[in-house]
């Protein structure tokens, strides 16, 4: 980001940047980790709630067992998610080095 | 009215699973506050996200339920030509915007789009777009907040103010606390959980009215007739269910409307802004032109669903009003479990168009009102803390601003005019400046200014009745064009009587002025062919096209 710097003529800008140096962005948690449990846990809890569905309530959605579907789709995304990030965890964004220039 | 006719049966569970998304939109806010150190951090989450996270918060900034009960009624009143918003009211902008402007933006690090203004004008123009945009902004969570609250309230029969407060309370603590990752984190999640809610709506519907086949019957037979099935076919006239031509639809809404809105509008464009690198921040609007393509399908069809499901649909007040298709759809077809999601759904909708108006707005606020003009030279830490306070002070102005929306019947046309009024003049302005290196200092600002005039004077001759136009959709359509050209002209016989500025100074901020560097912060894995910002960006136009052939 040094082969910006230069451009950027502007102080308040320029001063901006340099204040980067600080960051603490590499600190930032994975958010896949967050929607992986929510939705496993979304569900979870629907799809039990679709397995115990009554009539009436299948009925109400035109004889789709939705609750069950829904909760069967959402904990697939879910653990998707979880998967990638254990798979291909994010490499820390801010160093230098990690740039290939 | 009393909203009770849509009363949703939510039990305990449904409850449970809100009760749980308000926890974690919290929790990550909450998380996202130790990666805060510096300014950046705060406004621009470090420039460090990657692009697959600021694509999706870009569409999700978007996805505000406005725009989904808005397109959804939209769906029921004008038919299959809801898609024009999408497909070319979006998805050409969006690329357009990560392929062109990008560069400029993300290339010159400005921290937002006003302060482009400073550098590549002066700063009355920068100051003029500053006040209008963090006004606009204000008003936008306004509108959001109240459209939040009556449904709320129509829903779950909560009080307005309840439903106001709780809204407002948990926008403010996770952008006060963990800054635009907070804003953005939720984002990405938020736009999973919009997609949930609203996927089984869609399914049972279908279900319900025998297919995609049973559905297009149905229309026939409805009062859209054999019109509510075609995009294009008969915008050879006015005389369509949208009473737009076709002129209109591309050069109006898919050219100065829709440019004015993707390209300029700072509360999409800073998603880009927060990503990792040059190559990320240009894939950012295009991966975001991918869900863009289908989302039709779970707010459009779900409004012609309601058309031909829901009798008596269209009525001008009461509960059977356009805007109410996707609730409508709620109560009679979700049982208990999937309703929680989708109200939830529902809510996380709210949530993440109004925090894409508050995270805007702080940053605007901060960098280009505060810091320029009022308190320079302060330390990085003195600005986060403006941004928290901005952000309190939005949000309280927001709830006050709220009952503005009131006066207006269809909600997506009270913002469409907004948007006319700010986005149109500011695109011209932008897309000159960038393009037309002799456009002087002082051409940008009275050509903003007078673009913004005449666009506020179409908006309000049309009002008084002194002008006629068809619809409030054809004077947006007419107002941004009105606007764009004043802009043209304003900019052509100022430039010559004012003093250029220097080559030097319009460095990497024009086109063909040099100190663009597209590969200067490449990471490793950003040269492979399916991350190339070009290819994937004409996948999605093809795509765009590809789509109209079926409801021509």
């Amino acid at each position: 980001m040094d082969q910006h710097s230069e451009r950027a003529n502007d102080p308040q800008v320029v001063e901006t940047e340099n204040e980067r140096k600080r960051s603490a962005a590499a600190r930032l948690f994975d958010i896949r980790r967050v929607i992986g449990g929510l939705f496993v846990v979304y569900g979870v809890i629907v799809g039990l709630v679709g397995l115990f569905d009554s009539a009436a309530e299948i009925d109400k959605a035109q004889g789709v067992r939705i609750n069950l579907w829904a909760g069967l789709a959402m904990l697939a995304f879910g653990l998707f998610m979880l998967a990638w990030q254990w798979l291909r965890p994010v490499v820390p964004p801010t160093t230098e080095e990690a740039r290939e220039v | 009215m009393d909203g009770a006719g849509l009363r949703l049966n939510m039990n305990v569970l449904d409850y449970g699973i809100l009760a749980l998304y308000f926890v974690t939109v919290l929790g990550v806010g909450f998380a996202a506050r130790r990666a805060i150190r510096t300014s950046v951090d705060f406004f621009l989450s470090g420039r460090s996200l990657p692009a697959w996270v600021t694509g999706l918060a870009f569409v999700s900034a978007n996805l505000g339920a406005l725009e989904i009960i808005g397109m959804a009624a939209n769906g029921a009143q004008y038919g299959i030509m809801t898609v024009h918003y999408y497909w070319i009211g979006a998805v050409p902008a969006m690329i357009f915007l990560g392929i062109v402007m990008m560069p400029f933006y993300y290339g010159s690090r400005v921290r937002s789009v006003p302060e482009y203004l400073r550098l590549r004008f002066n700063r009355p123009t920068h100051l003029l777009n500053a006040i209008s945009f963090a006004v606009a902004q204000v008003l936008i969570a306004g509108v959001n907040l109240y459209a939040l609250a009556l449904i709320m309230q129509a829903l779950l029969g909560w009080p307005l103010w309840l439903a106001i407060v709780i809204g407002a309370a948990i926008v403010l603590a996770y952008i006060t606390v963990g800054g635009l990752t907070g804003a953005i984190y939720n984002e990405v999640l938020q736009f999973f959980v919009i997609i949930a809610g609203l996927v089984p709506i869609t399914v049972i519907g279908l279900v319900k009215v025998g297919g995609w086949a049973g559905l297009m019957d149905s229309v026939r037979d409805s009062k859209l007739g054999e019109a509510g099935l075609h995009a294009w076919e008969g915008t050879g006239s006015t005389a369509n269910p949208l009473g737009a031509h076709w002129l209109g639809i591309v050069f109006g809404l898919g050219f100065v409307l829709s440019f004015g809105y993707w390209t300029t509008n700072f509360a999409e464009v800073q998603r880009a802004l927060s990503a990792k690198n040059m190559s990320a921040a240009r894939r950012t609007p295009i991966i975001a032109a991918y869900p863009k393509l289908v989302i039709p399908v779970v707010t459009v069809v779900p409004g012609l669903i309601a058309l031909v499901t829901v009798k008596g649909l269209g009525a001008e007040s009461g509960d059977l009003v356009y805007n109410n298709a996707i609730p409508l759809l709620m109560r009679d077809l979700l049982p208990n479990g999937v309703l929680g999601i989708a109200v939830t759904g529902l809510v996380a909708s709210f949530m993440a168009g109004m925090a894409a108006n508050v995270s805007g707005f702080n940053t605007v606020f901060t960098y280009d009102i505060w810091q320029a003009y009022v308190r320079k030279e302060r330390s990085d830490d003195y600005y986060i803390r403006i941004g928290r306070i901005a952000t309190v002070a939005g949000v309280v102005v927001g709830i006050g601003t709220a009952f503005i929306a009131a006066g207006f019947s269809n909600i997506m046309n009270y913002i469409q005019a907004l948007f006319s009024l700010f986005n149109a003049p500011l695109f011209a302005t932008f897309i000159i400046g960038m393009f037309w290196r002799r456009m002087s200092a002082l051409a940008g600002f009275w050509s903003l200014l007078a673009g913004t005039l005449a666009a506020l004077a179409t908006y309000l001759l049309y009002k008084a009745g002194v002008v006629h136009f068809n619809s409030d959709l054809e004077e947006s359509f007419w107002g941004a064009g009105i606007a764009f050209v004043t802009v043209a002209v304003v900019a052509a016989v100022v430039t010559p009587l004012t003093r250029p500025k220097r080559a030097e100074e319009l460095q990497g901020l024009v086109y063909g002025m040099g100190g663009i560097d597209l590969k200067g912060d490449v990471l490793a894995g950003d040269q492979v062919w399916w991350r190339s910002p070009v290819l994937l960006g004409a996948i999605a136009l093809v795509l765009a096209v590809l789509f109209y052939i079926p409801v021509f």
